[in-house]
C-alpha cells in the first residue's frame, strides 16, 4: 500500500468536484474491494475521498412506482428490504448468491457495481495485463481461463466482470444515477454503464473522472417468476462460472441476464423472443458470437443446460 | 526405553484419563486469541521491525539487474537484504531449492530479496518501488509433456524401491478373464493452511532465537544452522502453536531465514510473514500425478493381477511422490508390479502434504477398485473384502500387526445404509439432484520415529512435560498431558504440557500421522523413569507401587507423589526406540469411506450430501481430538474430490490461483454432514500406547469415494480430478 490522503466529502457534489481535482483521487465506499487492491498495489491511490458520509444509504420509492436505491446502501440492507423481496426477488437473490454475510455488510450498492475483474492474471502484478497496466499484453489469453470471458472479449482483455447485483440490475433494466464533476446530474442505463474491454479494458464504464454513483432506480415492477441461478465449483463464497438473472412471464416471454461469460453483465434483448422456443434456441442467440478459450468452452453448454433449469424451475 | 518385545499390560491401559474425549487443554488459550502464533510473540523482544519478501517473477533464468535505490530512500527502510549482500549461504539437508534466490531463480516466487522497514506497510510500499529485470529461460512446466522423460530415480528411505514385481504380471494380466487399465491424474495441491509462514528473528551475539511455524524443530534448527552457517548451538526455534501445516511446514522455509538474514542485516528483531500470494509458489506443495493402474481378476472377484505405475515431477534434485505405497500393500493378488518415475520439473518444489503418496494414490486406485467392482457386477464393499489379506502380499511372511479393513467396510455399509445404494448408475433422482453413493477404503501406514520428552515434577504435586513436539492443531497438547496424567496417577490439571522449543529433548515431530503415537511414547518413558525415581524416594519397590489419585501405593502404604519432591523438582528425561517389530510386522491403518452426493442434473453442480468414515488405527488416545483430526482430512479429500487443483500456467511456469480466492478449498456449504466410527483396536506392536496415527488415513481414500459417488449418481467415469463440471456436463443427460 502506497501512501496516501483521505478526507470526508460533505455532499455528493463536493466528493465529485474534488475527485475531479485531485490527481489519483478515488471514492472509497465498504472498501472490500479498493483496500485488497491497495494491498496489492494493483490501486495505488494518491487520496482517498471517504464517501460513507454522505446520506445516500436510503432506498425510496419513486413517483413512477419504481424505487431509489442509494449508492451507499450495504448489500445486505438490499437484500433484506421488503419491498425488494416482494417485487424484485431476482435483486435480492442475487445479492445473497455473493460474496459472504460480513462482506455484504460492508459492500456497498455502487462499490459492487465497480468492483473489478477476478482475472488471477490481474492480481500478480508481475505479469502483463493491460487492465492493470495499459499496453504490457494480457497473460490470460493462452493461459489459465476457465474462470474468464467467452463473449464480447478483445484481443487486449478475455476478463469477466464479477458482480452478481450487477446480473439482477440488468434484467431488471436498472439504470445509475449520478453526479458529475460540475455538480450536474446524469442517469446512465445499466445496459451502457459497462463497457466491453475493447483497446483499453483498464477503463470499464462510462463514468467520467470525478463521476459520483448516488444512487441506482429500478422501474415500476414487472411480476414474472424471479429466478437467479449460480452456478460455481463450490456451494458458497465463490465466484459464478455462469449464473442466469431471468424474470419470466406466464406467457413464456421474460428477461435474461448472464453473469460469469463478459466484461459485463449480458444481456440481448433480441434474444428473449425465443425464450418461448426453449433453452437451446435463446442460448445460441444470446452467445452468437462466441469466442470461448480451450479452458472455458464449457460455458457454453453450461448456460444451454442451466437455462434450460431455470426456464423449467418458472414453469414447474 | 527400546520398545523391541510387543506390548503387555501398563498403566496406559488403566484408560481413566488416556482414550477419554477431553477437550483440549489449550482450547481457551485460542478461544480467546491469547496462544501466541509465530507472527503474534508481541512481547518476547522489543523493538521488532518487518519484512516484506519479494518473490521472483520469472520461473527459470537469471536476474539481470536489481535496482533498490529508490526503494531504499523510501520511508522507514531500514536495510534490503538479497543474495548479493547476504553473505554466503548453505542449503538445508530438506530443502531442494535455496530459499534465497538471485542471481539464478529457480522457480516462480522463489525469494529474492526481502525489503526491512519501520512498519509493515512501509516495508510492503518499498518493496514495489525494488527494480527487478530477468532474463527468463525456457523450463519445462508440463508434467503431460514431461513424462516421456522421466527417469527411475535412485530409492531412499522415504520411498522405499522405485520398482516391485512379484509373479509374473504380464502373464496373469493378459490371461485374466476381467481386466482394467486406466490412467487417472492428480493435481498439484496446496497445503492452503490458514496461518502463512512466519517468523519473529532476533540475535544476541551469535546467537539466534526464532519464533516460528514450523511442525519439526529438530529438522528446521538443523537446516536453519547449516544454511547461515552457524553452529547449530547458536540456533534455537521455537514453535508453541501451529495454525495448520499439513506438511507445509515440515521444513525449514523463506520465512525464518529471512527473518534471520533480515535480523542481521537491520541489527534489531525482524519478523516475516510470506504474504498468502507467495505461499502457493514460494512454498512446497503435493506434485501432481499421473497413474496407470491395471487390475486382473478371476470371476469370482479374486485379483490375479494388480499393476501400479506414477509418475511425477520435481525440481532437479527432488523427490517422488510415491503413489504407488498402498498399492503394495492393500489388496492380496499373487502377480503384481509398481513403478514409480521422476520428471524434472521447474514448476516449484514438490514435497510432502498430509498423506504424501497414499493421499494422491488411494485417489486413483480406489477409483480403479470401483472400477473393476462393476465389470465383475460384485459390490464394491464385498469386491474389496474378497481381496483382504492378513500379510503382507509383497512378503508373505511378514503378517499385519492389526488389519481391519473388512471390518471397518462391513461397519460403514451397515451404519451408512449402503443397501440402499441402486448398483446401475443414473438411477436415483431426488429432484433435480441425482443421488449416488461411493465407497473407498481408507489406508495409510503408521511409522515408527525415535521421540524424547523431559518431566518434572514440583513440590506441589504439579507434573511438567517438556518435548520439542509440535501441535498443528492436532491436539497434541492434550493426549501427552493425558499421557502423563495417566502414567503419573494425576488429573490432567495437573500436567503443564511446554512443546516446541529446540530447547527440549527432541520428539518425532508432527508429520506422517506419526506424531500422536511416537510423541506419547516417549512421554510413556520418560514417566516411567520419573516414577521409578519418586518410588525409590519415596522408599518404595517401583515394580509394585501404583500411581493413583496423586499418590503412590503399595500394598496399604500410600504417600502423595508430591513428597518425594519436597526438597526440589525431580526431572526424569527418555526417549523412546524402536527395536525391528516394524520390520517384523507390517503396521498400517485402515479404514472405510462411504460418501453421498447429489449432482444437479442441469448444470452438473457436484455437491456432498453426506460422508462417513469408519477407521481402524490402534488404540485411540482422545476419541474427540481424533475424531476433529479425521473430519478435517474427510474435509480436505472433498477438496482434492471435487474443486482443488493449483492451475499451471505451462507457458509461464508458476501456479495461477496463488491466493485463497482462486485456489477453492471446501466451505461450510460443502460439508453438511459428517460421521466418524473409530473400530475397537488396539495395537501392541506400534508403542507401549497401542495407538497408531489417525490424521493422515482420515484423507486417504475420501477423493476416490467421491469420486465413485459422482459415477453412481451419473454413469460418467471421470478420472480427472478435481472433478468439476467442465469435464463432464456434456455426457450428462439432457435437461428436460
Ligand atoms: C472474498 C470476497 C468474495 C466476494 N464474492 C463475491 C461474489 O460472490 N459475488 C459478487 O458479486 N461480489 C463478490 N465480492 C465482491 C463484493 O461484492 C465487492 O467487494 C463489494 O460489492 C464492493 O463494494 P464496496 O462498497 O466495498 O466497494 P469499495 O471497495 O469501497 O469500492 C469499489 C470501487 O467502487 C468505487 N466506488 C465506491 N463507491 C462509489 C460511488 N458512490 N461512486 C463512484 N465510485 C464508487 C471505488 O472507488 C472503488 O473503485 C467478493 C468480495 C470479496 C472480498
Ligand atoms: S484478461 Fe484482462 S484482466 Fe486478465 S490478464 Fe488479460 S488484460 Fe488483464
Amino acid at each position: 500500500m502506497t501512501p496516501f490522503t483521505y478526507e470526508r466529502a460533505g455532499s455528493p457534489a463536493e466528493a465529485a468536484a474534488a475527485a475531479a481535482r485531485t490527481p489519483g483521487a478515488r471514492f472509497i465506499a465498504g472498501g472490500t474491494n479498493l483496500l485488497d487492491l491497495m494491498k496489492l498495489q494493483i490501486e495505488t491511490p494518491a487520496h482517498l475521498i471517504d464517501v460513507n458520509g454522505l446520506a445516500l444509504d436510503t432506498i425510496e420509492a419513486t413517483k413512477d412506482g419504481g424505487l431509489r436505491i442509494g449508492a451507499l446502501v450495504r448489500n445486505t440492507a438490499l437484500a433484506a428490504d421488503r419491498r425488494v423481496r416482494r417485487d424484485y426477488a431476482l435483486l435480492s437473490r442475487a445479492l445473497l448468491a455473493g460474496a459472504s454475510g460480513q462482506l455484504r455488510n460492508k459492500a456497498t450498492t455502487a462499490g459492487n457495481l465497480l468492483q473489478r475483474t477476478r482475472c488471477p492474471y490481474f492480481y500478480d502484478t508481475v505479469q502483463p495485463c493491460n487492465k492493470r497496466r495499459p499496453g504490457s499484453g494480457c497473460a490470460a489469453i493462452g493461459g489459465v481461463s476457465r474462470q474468464l470471458a467467452i463473449i464480447g472479449t478483445s484481443e487486449a482483455c478475455i476478463a469477466t466482470h464479477p458482480s452478481d447485483m450487477a446480473v439482477a440490475l440488468r434484467a431488471l433494466d436498472a439504470s445509475v444515477e449520478t453526479v458529475q464533476a460540475d455538480g450536474a446530474p446524469r442517469r446512465i442505463p445499466l445496459a451502457e454503464f459497462h463497457r466491453l474491454p475493447g483497446d483499453t479494458p483498464h477503463i470499464e464504464t462510462v463514468l467520467e473522472p470525478g463521476e459520483l454513483i448516488t444512487a441506482v432506480r429500478l422501474p415500476k415492477p414487472v411480476g414474472g417468476r424471479h429466478i437467479y441461478r449460480k452456478v460455481r465449483d463450490r456451494a458458497s463464497y465463490a465466484f459464478a462460472l455462469v449464473s442466469i438473472g431471468a424474470i419470466l412471464h406466464e406467457d413464456g416471454s421474460g428477461q435474461v441476464a448472464l453473469g460469469g461469460v463478459a466484461h459485463k453483465p449480458w444481456r440481448v434483448e433480441a434474444a428473449e423472443a425465443e425464450l418461448p422456443r426453449g433453452a437451446k434456441a435463446a442460448a445460441e442467440q444470446i452467445l452468437a458470437g462466441a469466442r470461448p478459450s480451450r479452458d472455458n468452452a464449457f460455458k457454453i453448454t453450461l448456460v444451454e443446460r442451466t437455462l434450460a433449469a431455470v426456464l423449467a424451475e418458472a414453469r414447474g | 526405553m527400546k520398545f523391541d518385545r510387543p506390548a503387555t499390560q501398563n498403566p496406559i491401559d488403566r484408560l481413566k484419563v488416556v482414550g477419554q474425549p477431553l477437550d483440549r487443554i489449550d482450547g481457551p488459550l485460542k478461544t480467546t486469541g491469547t496462544a501466541p502464533y509465530a507472527y503474534e510473540h508481541h512481547d518476547v523482544v522489543a523493538d521488532a521491525a518487518y519484512g516484506w519478501t519479494i518473490g521472483a517473477g520469472i520461473a527459470i533464468g537469471r536476474i539481470t539487474r536489481m535496482d533498490l535505490a529508490e526503494a531504499e530512500r523510501a520511508p522507514g527502510v531500514i536495510a534490503i537484504v538479497t543474495a548479493d549482500n547476504a553473505g554466503l549461504l548453505g542449503k538445508g539437508d530438506h530443502n531442494t531449492v535455496r530459499l534465497l534466490g538471485g542471481p539464478d531463480v529457480q522457480h516462480y516466487h522463489q525469494a529474492v530479496a526481502l525489503v526491512i522497514a519501520e512498519s509493515f506497510e512501509q516495508a510492503r510500499a518499498a518493496a514495489g518501488l525494488v527494480k527487478i529485470d530477468y532474463a527468463a529461460e525456457p523450463g519445462v512446466f508440463d508434467l503431460t509433456a514431461a513424462k516421456g522423460s522421466a527417469i527411475a530415480p535412485e530409492p531412499n528411505e522415504l520411498t522405499g524401491p522405485v520398482d516391485t514385481r512379484i509373479g509374473d504380471f504380464a502373464a496373469a494380466f493378459a490371461e485374466a478373464p476381467v481386466t482394467l487399465d486406466a490412467t487417472y491424474t492428480t493435481p498439484d495441491h496446496s497445503h492452503a493452511m490458514m496461518e502463512p509462514h512466519a517468523t519473529l528473528a532476533a540475535w544476541e551475539g551469535d546467537r539466534l532465537t526464532v519464533w516460528t511455524s514450523n511442525q519439526m524443530i529438530a529438522w528446521a534448527t538443523a537446516d536453519l544452522a547449516k544454511t547461515l552457517g552457524i553452529a547449530p548451538e547458536n540456533v534455537r526455534v521455537v514453535s508453541p502453536f501451529i495454525g495448520g501445516g499439513f506438511g507445509g511446514k515440515l521444513f525449514l522455509r523463506a520465512d525464518v531465514l529471512l527473518a534471520a538474514l533480515g535480523a542481521r542485516a537491520a541489527r534489531r528483531p525482524v519478523k516475516v510473514a510470506l504474504q498468502r500470494p507467495l505461499i502457493a509458489n514460494n512454498t512446497t506443495h503435493r506434485p501432481a500425478t499421473i497413474q496407470r493402474i491395471r487390475i486382473g481378476a478371476r470371476r469370482d472377484g479374486t485379483i490375479t493381477a494388480i499393476g501400479h505405475e506414477s509418475w511425477s515431477g520435481d525440481q532437479p534434485g527432488g523427490g517422488l511422490e510415491t503413489a504407488v505405497s498402498q498399492t503394495r500393500l492393500l489388496y492380496a493378488g499373487a502377480n503384481r508390479m509398481t513403478a514409480m518415475r521422476l520428471a524434472e520439473l521447474h514448476l516449484p518444489e514438490g514435497n510432502a502434504m498430509r498423506a504424501p503418496g497414499e493421499a494422491p494414490g488411494m485417489m486413483a486406485l480406489e477409483i480403479a477398485m470401483d472400477e473393476v467392482a462393476e465389470k465383475l457386477e460384485i459390490d464394491p464393499v464385498e469386491f474389496r473384502i474378497i481381496n483382504d489379506t492378513s500379510v503382507d502380499p509383497e512378503n508373505p511372511e511378514r503378517p499385519f500387526s492389526a488389519r481391519a479393513l473388512a471390518e471397518c467396510l462391513r461397519q460403514g455399509a451397515e451404519r451408512f445404509g449402503w443397501n440402499r445404494r441402486d448398483p446401475r448408475p443414473g438411477r436415483t433422482r431426488d429432484g433435480r439432484w441425482l443421488i449416488g453413493m461411493g465407497v473407498a477404503a481408507a489406508f495409510r501406514n503408521n511409522l515408527l520415529i525415535t521421540s524424547g520428552a523431559r518431566v518434572r515434577l514440583d513440590g506441589t504435586g504439579q507434573v511438567t512435560v517438556e518435548t520439542d513436539m509440535t501441535d498443528i492443531g492436532t491436539g497434541s497438547y492434550t493426549i501427552i498431558a493425558q499421557t502423563a496424567a495417566e502414567m503419573m496417577g494425576v488429573p490432567v490439571e495437573r500436567v503443564t504440557v511446554r512443546l516446541g522449543d529446540s530447547d527440549f529433548p527432541v520428539s518425532a515431530g508432527s508429520g506422517g500421522q506419526f506424531g500422536a503415537n511416537n510423541s506419547t511414547a516417549g512421554v510413556y518413558a520418560a514417566c516411567v523413569k520419573l516414577r521409578e525415581e519418586i518410588a525409590r524416594r519415596l522408599g518404595f519397590n517401583s515394580e509394585a507401587a501404583e500411581f493413583e489419585n496423586g499418590e503412590v501405593r503399595s500394598g496399604n502404604r500410600a504417600m502423595p507423589i508430591a513428597a518425594a519432591a519436597a526438597e526440589g523438582d525431580i526431572v526424569a528425561e527418555d526417549k523412546i526406540e524402536y527395536g525391528d517389530l516394524s520390520e517384523r510386522y507390517q503396521q498400517s491403518t485402515f479404514g472405510g469411506h462411504f460418501v453421498e452426493v447429489g449432482v444437479d442434473i442441469a448444470t452438473g453442480e457436484a455437491r456432498i450430501r453426506r460422508m462417513l468414515a469408519v477407521c481402524a488405527a490402534g488404540r485411540i488416545l482422545n476419541p474427540k481430538s481424533a475424531r476433529s483430526q479425521v473430519i478435517g482430512a474427510m474435509t480436505m479429500g472433498a477438496g482434492a474430490a471435487l474443486m482443488e487443483e493449483l492451475a499451471v500456467d505451462t507457458r509461464r511456469g508458476f501456479f495461477v490461483n496463488h491466493d485463497l480466492a482462486g485456489y477453492e478449498v471446501p466451505v461450510h456449504a460443502d460439508i453438511p454432514h459428517q460421521d466418524v466410527i473409530f473400530v475397537d483396536e488396539t495395537d501392541p506392536m506400534s508403542s507401549p500406547m497401542k495407538a497408531k496415527g489417525v490424521g493422515e488415513l482420515g484423507i486417504c481414500g475420501v477423493a476416490a469415494a467421491v469420486a465413485n459417488a459422482v459415477y453412481n449418481a451419473t454413469g460418467v467415469r471421470v478420472r480427472d480430478y478435481p472433478i468439476t463440471l467442465d469435464k463432464y456436463l456434456d455426457r450428462l443427460p439432457d435437461v428436460a
